[in-house]
């Protein structure tokens, strides 16, 4: 009688289905998994020490770095970290202008996800229609701080700058014909409000374009529905958060709970789940992005008819505009102290919290009174939902792992930091 | 204050006395601080108690208190020697008491929707050990591993305390104060070894932006009789009541 034993797989780090570099080692029974253990830090570069060695405005940057796919969000939380030890409240227009671009991200976010999960377990289609509509958004993220990705747009009292009153367009090339570019640049001829004005009058449509593929699909069904189901209780002593938690049937949103920038003046609702499987947070997340939709129209409506500063008034946090700096030598100075040494936080320690697309992204943010922070730790809603990977894939097969990785919406930038 | 950090405040006091301690924070935030003796107790406390309801542990890191306060350029005159004062290292610091590593923990309440920050000093500076809180929240496991990995803080009863983000086989606890932000080791690939070799780093370690301490009058609490984190007026400022 030959000797039966479990088999150890390796998965990943390089694998289409791992969602960057993770590393899982599985202990399979035939084709069941008996336990996985993730392997993470292969794309560890230590953000949070380097933070810590920077002023606090160099640091806007590398917040980006950390979830890629849900930029903005992360600089909200640090930069709302930073205010809240200043003390500081931006104006009006600033706070419409993050609350409107942290929906956007959140759209980026969904669309990243719903493709790449939807072409994780066998379905081509969608992939190519969610970025379609993703490029759309990135040029409104190139527009106003004219990188497509990492924008580097927030900034401890304000954003950097006021939304561009023209939207940059398509010229013919190689790769575009005139034709092509005449129908790209059609919505782009009036400001960045009219392209995301008319992106949000078409973007319902497109929903409902990608529920076709999918809501009813039956292979769709079979692969998500009643896979890496989490009871609400468990949901709980596990630190979820975000769609997650939500899919499982909490009705939690800090946008809700917790109101931060103008969401209490904003109208929208909270989808929420019922049986806690991928299926369920397929369902919520899709919610999400009409919902989000509803939110960026609000605020365009807002933005529209309230023009205003966008940057609080107050010289310690800052610089002086180019024009002073080149004809003011208190300016000149001023501004290279401030970009240079940067200012001081007082002391304290702070723990900031925004509803990423992920989930909770935290910032605890701990100052001495230095220019630059003395701890910086980010919580990063992804790398809570992978510790429970084991448990939630425990008794799958083999390729319900994948739905469990796409389900999770894991992104290693947060995850490794 | 708020009303809902008063209330919070009140039921902290009525259900677990003087086992915690409250400590400086904005004044919208609580936080407490707990011996190391007590953790487990306060925290089954924090989960169970009705009027509490500390259901999640939202997140846990470990802080390196070390250089805390420890301007790199500190200096009463125009100095003649430039940088240099950020670019050498300082000397090895002593702490006075063995107050270096705490565990910090932000908790979370749906119930009440509330949320508390909960502070413990592990004992010890050379293996610094506090309890581990997996028993009473499962999302303790990967964050302590977390806080084990980059602080060496050991947590005691932890079912699986393996390193987690650094690569396998690494040394030293990179998040402490005294761990060069440059590291200790580079890999490079060797073409006659054929595989990749690990050196001791050829980059000197600098610093480009040394840390400022600045006294600033507007968050003076003697000065300004005011909750920490709000704002002081500024003085002539319109509408700034300034004696």
């Amino acid at each position: 009688m030959p000797e039966i034993r479990n088999l150890t797989l390796n998965f990943g780090p390089q694998h289409p289905a791992a969602h960057g570099v993770l590393r899982l080692v599985l202990e399979m029974d035939g084709e069941t998994i008996q336990k996985a253990d993730p392997h993470i830090g292969l794309l560890h570069r230590g953000t949070e020490k380097l933070a810590e060695s920077k002023p606090f405005n160099q640091s806007i940057g590398y917040m980006d770095r950390l979830d890629y796919v849900s930029m903005m969000c992360n600089e909200h939380a640090y930069v709302a970290a930073i205010e809240r030890l200043l003390g500081l409240s931006p104006p009006p227009r600033a706070q419409y202008i993050r609350v409107m671009f942290d929906e956007i991200t959140r759209i980026l976010n969904h669309l990243m996800w719903l493709g790449a999960h939807g072409l994780d377990i066998g379905a081509m289609t969608v992939f190519l229609f969610c970025f379609r509509e993703r490029e759309d958004l990135m040029d409104c993220y190139e527009a106003v701080s004219g990188t497509r990705m990492h924008a580097t747009y927030y900034r401890p009292g304000g954003v950097y700058r006021d939304l561009p009153e023209s939207m940059p367009g398509y010229l013919p090339s190689r790769w575009r014909t005139q034709k092509q570019c005449d129908r790209l640049n059609a919505a782009r001829t009036g400001s960045l409000l009219d392209f995301i004005q008319a992106f949000t009058d078409k973007f319902p449509a497109r929903v409902d374009e990608y529920e076709t593929l999918l809501t009813d699909n039956r292979i769709w069904k079979q692969r998500t529905v009643n896979i890496g189901v989490v009871s609400p209780e468990r949901a709980l002593q596990l630190g979820f958060s975000g769609p997650m938690l939500r899919g499982s049937g909490i009705e939690w949103d800090l946008r809700r709970k917790r109101p931060y920038e103008v969401y209490s003046a904003l109208d929208f609702d909270i989808p929420v789940g019922v049986n806690g499987d991928c299926y369920d947070r397929y369902l919520v997340r899709v919610a999400e992005m009409r919902q989000s939709n509803r939110i960026v129209r609000q605020c365009v409506d807002w933005l529209r008819a309230n023009p205003g500063s966008v940057m609080v008034d107050d010289r310690k946090v800052r610089a002086p505009s180019r024009e002073h700096m080149k004809s003011d030598m208190e300016s000149l100075i001023h501004h290279f102290k401030f970009m240079t040494e940067g200012y001081c936080v007082p002391e304290g320690e702070t723990y900031a919290a925004v509803e990423a697309p992920k989930g909770e992204f935290g910032i605890f943010l701990v100052s001495d009174g230095a220019n630059k922070p003395y701890r910086v730790r980010c919580r990063p809603p992804g790398f809570v939902h992978l510790a429970a990977l084991g448990e939630m894939v425990r008794g799958h097969m083999l390729a319900d792992v994948v739905a469990v990785i796409g389900t999770q919406d894991i992104v290693f930038g947060e995850v490794d930091r | 204050m708020p009303a809902y950090i008063e209330d919070l405040a009140v039921r902290v006091t009525a259900v677990l006395g003087e086992r915690v301690r409250r400590y400086g924070s904005l004044a919208d935030e609580f936080a407490i601080e707990v011996a190391s003796e007590h953790l487990l107790e306060v925290a089954g406390i924090l989960r169970d108690e009705p009027q509490l309801r500390f259901e999640m542990l939202m997140d846990l890191s470990g802080v390196d208190y070390l250089d805390y306060g420890r301007a790199e350029w500190r200096t009463d005159s125009a100095t003649a020697t430039g940088f240099s004062r950020g670019v050498n290292r300082a000397a090895p610091h002593t702490l006075a008491g063995d107050k270096r590593y705490a565990v910090v923990s932000q908790l979370l309440s749906i119930t009440h929707n509330q949320r508390l920050r909960l502070r413990v000093w592990a004992a010890g500076v050379e293996d610094p050990m506090v309890d581990s809180l997996t028993g009473i929240w499962a999302s303790a496991e990967w964050f302590e591993r977390e806080a084990f990995d980059l602080f060496g803080i050991l947590f005691r009863g932890h079912p699986d305390l393996r390193r987690i983000l650094t690569d396998y086989g690494f040394i030293g606890h990179p998040f402490r104060k005294d761990f060069p932000l440059i590291g200790n080791v580079e890999v490079r690939y060797d073409p006659q070894l054929k595989r990749v070799v690990y050196e001791p780093v050829s980059i000197e370690p600098r610093t480009l932006v040394p840390r400022v301490i600045r006294h600033d009058n507007r968050y003076d609490p003697v000065l300004h009789d005011h909750p920490p984190g709000e704002r002081a007026p500024v003085p002539g400022a319109p509408g700034a009541d300034h004696a």
